[in-house]
């Protein structure tokens, strides 16, 4: 019984547990199918800020060009559907059958060689992964094995994204231009546009993104998420003890970049298409938001970020659209300002106390289990409620996020 | 014959490359004082650049409508009030924001982020989506041709004598002045300043807003090369970082030497490609030189 306690305190399954049952139960009965699908739209960019969690708030690495590598997951899935989609027959009217519609119309006679291998769904999968990864690992590995860290790493990364934009408008007969990637409607010739389709996505997504989730808990509680955030408050000590930071934060943000990519992917399913509104510096910052908003050291809280976020984003700039920049603003700004934990630090700084005086005062501590004879009341009070154990136990993770947040450069005092 | 053409062209086209590198020179400026010099991210700055842009378009307009004897003398004055107005909004930020994120640099630039949304929809809501431009006083039209064949824009001319002045300004005021002497101290060591009775906090604060007036400067050269916008700031930002951090954050000099690189590279590239070819080449190769040397061109011997 104890050790199940320990299990489900030590990777916070409870908060999981509610996130995922709100995600597969509660949202699918509640929502129509349109709605639905929207929602399965956040969830993709959940994964980059469930990756964000991790680089960021764990690594103290702050990225601002995820939008890259979603991107890049999202235009391989995209090639892949697209040239199932423009298959001689449906695109006999061009003048080059076979080849997707717009190389037509930028005179394009050939497939290029780049996109051959998208031809194949298991390549595809492989680069949806490997292609982000590579790219990070790249950046990450130059940057980290010379000590840049910090806003000039923020800088590369932006100019990284601003570069990949460009390419991908200005490449128009190879990537599809500003418009991006259009039209895609079968998998394999499995119509994604049906709605029983749009539901087996929404929830592929969903355990997909729970599975994230459990697998970044999984390495924030190992020795190298330990590591990570020694590195993040004190990078210097941890160097001095023989770990090669470099590779840590190599592994993070080649993780975070895996995770993006997936989403993106995603995205080019449920969505049915990918452009590069989605690659570029604005996107990139926005996605920062998201994670920040549900609080940069919470991977839980990172999805409800996502979800408000989006959700406040398409409320408003549907109905107030001149509003929408101002209350982006006053986010970003708020959030830096005021909660710089987000809302997973609202829930342990206020929501946690509250309940557990409340809990104290009617039981009088009777609930109390035997054995917990010294425990301080949070932990006593984890017994009774399952989010209440999902906050209690990162009563350390809060003192160390405390502690990260006002070292958050390095060495600097 | 066929040489002295080529000549020209490289010329011509070397002389559109110092335009921008003025406005990339200025942008940069006023970063490299706040970012080199207190280690803050200003993601806004591209907006303090469209405030400078706008408030010439304000006296242009201004001026043809109610004082038309004055539109050929509007344009000083102008750019002099577009640094005042970029300095008094730089104050203000100074004030309300990032006095409070000094020890969380990364936030800072979440928080200016912000700022710049909330002034790029300012622009768009009360005074318009649509791009404007100002109609340059008769006397920066034209071109100056000192022989056959080659035509140097006059209002190329005048952007690059701002920037020198700008810059040798700066150069001396950070160098020779007081306020100089207290931005060195409180970047060498802030503690130590502040004991010795430097106000660290008033020299933040009137470093940032130098920094910003800058930009408001800045943006009175762009008005000379492209028509303003809401998102015009934007679309600077990252190059001027890149400057910033190519040259080396904390100095100056190197700030020169690299925006007088990008732009020459890019202007001479898009010579020979496609526009948006050339901007993904120098930055490529401005990136990869920094994977290389992360330091920048001009690294301070000072260890941080």
């Amino acid at each position: 019984m104890k050790a199940i306690q320990e299990l489900i305190k030590r990777y916070q399954l409870a908060s999981l547990l509610v996130l995922t049952l709100l995600l597969a139960v509660v949202l699918p009965l509640s929502l129509d199918i349109f709605r639905l699908n929207l929602i399965g739209k956040y969830l993709t960019y959940a994964f980059v800020a469930v990756g964000l969690v991790m680089v960021w708030g764990y690594g103290g690495v702050l990225s601002l060009g995820q939008g890259v590598f979603f991107g890049l997951g999202g235009y391989a899935m995209a090639m892949f559907l697209k040239l199932e989609a423009s298959d001689p027959v449906t695109t006999a009217i061009q003048s080059t059958p076979g080849i997707p519609d717009f190389m037509d119309w930028n005179q394009i006679t050939a497939l290029p060689a780049f996109w051959l291998p998208f031809k194949s769904l298991p390549l595809t999968l492989i680069a949806v992964i490997a292609v982000p990864t590579l790219l990070a690992w790249i950046i990450s590995f130059a940057m980290f094995k010379r000590r840049v860290g910090g806003v000039y790493f923020a800088i590369i990364t932006q100019a990284v994204a601003l570069i990949v934009t460009v390419l991908i408008i200005g490449q128009q007969g190879y990537t599809g231009g500003v418009n991006g990637m259009t039209d895609l409607k079968t998998l394999l010739g499995w119509d994604t546009r049906t709605n029983s389709a749009k539901y087996i996505l929404y929830y592929l997504c969903v355990a997909l993104l729970v599975g994230s989730i459990v697998l970044c808990r999984w390495i924030q509680t190992s020795k190298a998420g330990t590591l990570l955030l020694a590195m993040r408050d004190k990078e210097d000590r941890v160097r001095f003890s023989g770990y090669d930071v470099a590779d840590f934060r190599i592994f993070t943000f080649c993780l975070a970049a895996a995770l993006s990519g997936i989403g993106g992917a995603l995205f080019s399913l449920q969505v049915g298409f990918m452009s590069p509104s989605f690659v570029g510096i604005v996107p990139s910052v926005e996605m920062v938001i998201f994670a920040a908003v549900g609080g940069r050291m919470s991977l839980v809280g990172a999805v409800y970020g996502t979800l408000l976020v989006n959700a406040g984003k398409t409320y408003f700039s549907e109905s107030f659209p001149d509003l929408w920049l101002f209350l982006m603003a006053a986010l970003f700004i708020g959030v830096t300002m005021a909660f710089p934990m987000g809302l997973a630090g609202l829930w342990e700084s206020h929501v946690v106390p509250w309940w557990s005086k409340r809990k104290n005062k009617g039981k009088g501590g009777d609930a109390e289990p035997a054995g917990t004879d010294a425990a301080p009341p949070a932990a006593v009070a984890a017994t009774a409620k399952p989010a209440r154990q999902a906050s209690a136990d990162s009563a350390l993770t809060k003192g160390l996020s405390d502690v990260g947040a006002q070292s958050a450069i390095p060495g600097s005092i | 014959m066929e040489f002295s053409e080529l000549l020209n062209i490289g010329l011509m086209q070397g002389f559109a490359g110092l335009s921008l590198f003025a406005v990339l020179l200025l942008m940069g400026l006023g970063l490299a004082i706040i970012f080199g010099q207190m280690g803050v991210i200003n993601m806004a700055h591209g907006e303090f650049m469209t405030i400078g842009a706008y408030t010439i378009y304000l006296g242009s307009h201004l001026s043809s409508h109610y004082a038309p004897s004055l539109v050929s003398i509007y344009f000083p004055f102008a750019i002099v009030l577009a640094f005042l107005f970029a300095f008094a909004l730089g104050w203000l930020v100074e004030w309300g924001l990032i006095r409070h994120l000094y020890k969380r640099p990364l936030d800072t630039l979440l928080a200016t982020w912000g700022i710049s949304l909330a002034m790029q929809q300012s622009f768009r809501t009360f005074i318009g989506p649509k791009e404007v431009s100002p109609t340059l006083p008769d006397w920066l039209l034209g071109s100056w041709a000192p022989k056959e064949g080659l035509d140097i824009p006059i209002n190329g001319l005048f952007v690059l004598a701002l920037t020198a002045v700008v810059t040798c300004g700066v150069l001396l005021a950070l160098n020779r002045s007081r306020w100089g002497l207290r931005v060195r101290a409180t970047v060498s060591n802030r503690v130590m300043a502040n004991a010795i009775g430097i106000d660290t906090r008033k020299t933040d604060r009137l470093t940032f807003a130098i920094g910003c007036g800058i930009a408001g400067m800045a943006g009175a050269a762009f008005t000379t090369i492209g028509s303003t916008g809401p998102t015009s700031g934007q679309l600077y930002i990252v190059d001027s970082f890149l400057v910033v951090t190519f040259g080396g954050a904390a100095s100056l000099l190197g700030t020169v030497v690299s925006a007088f690189g990008i732009a020459q590279t890019q202007s001479i590239t898009e010579f020979f490609l496609h526009g948006s070819m050339a901007k993904v080449l120098t930055l490529s190769l401005i990136v990869l030189i920094l994977m290389i040397r992360p330091q920048g061109l001009f690294a301070s011997k000072v260890r941080r």
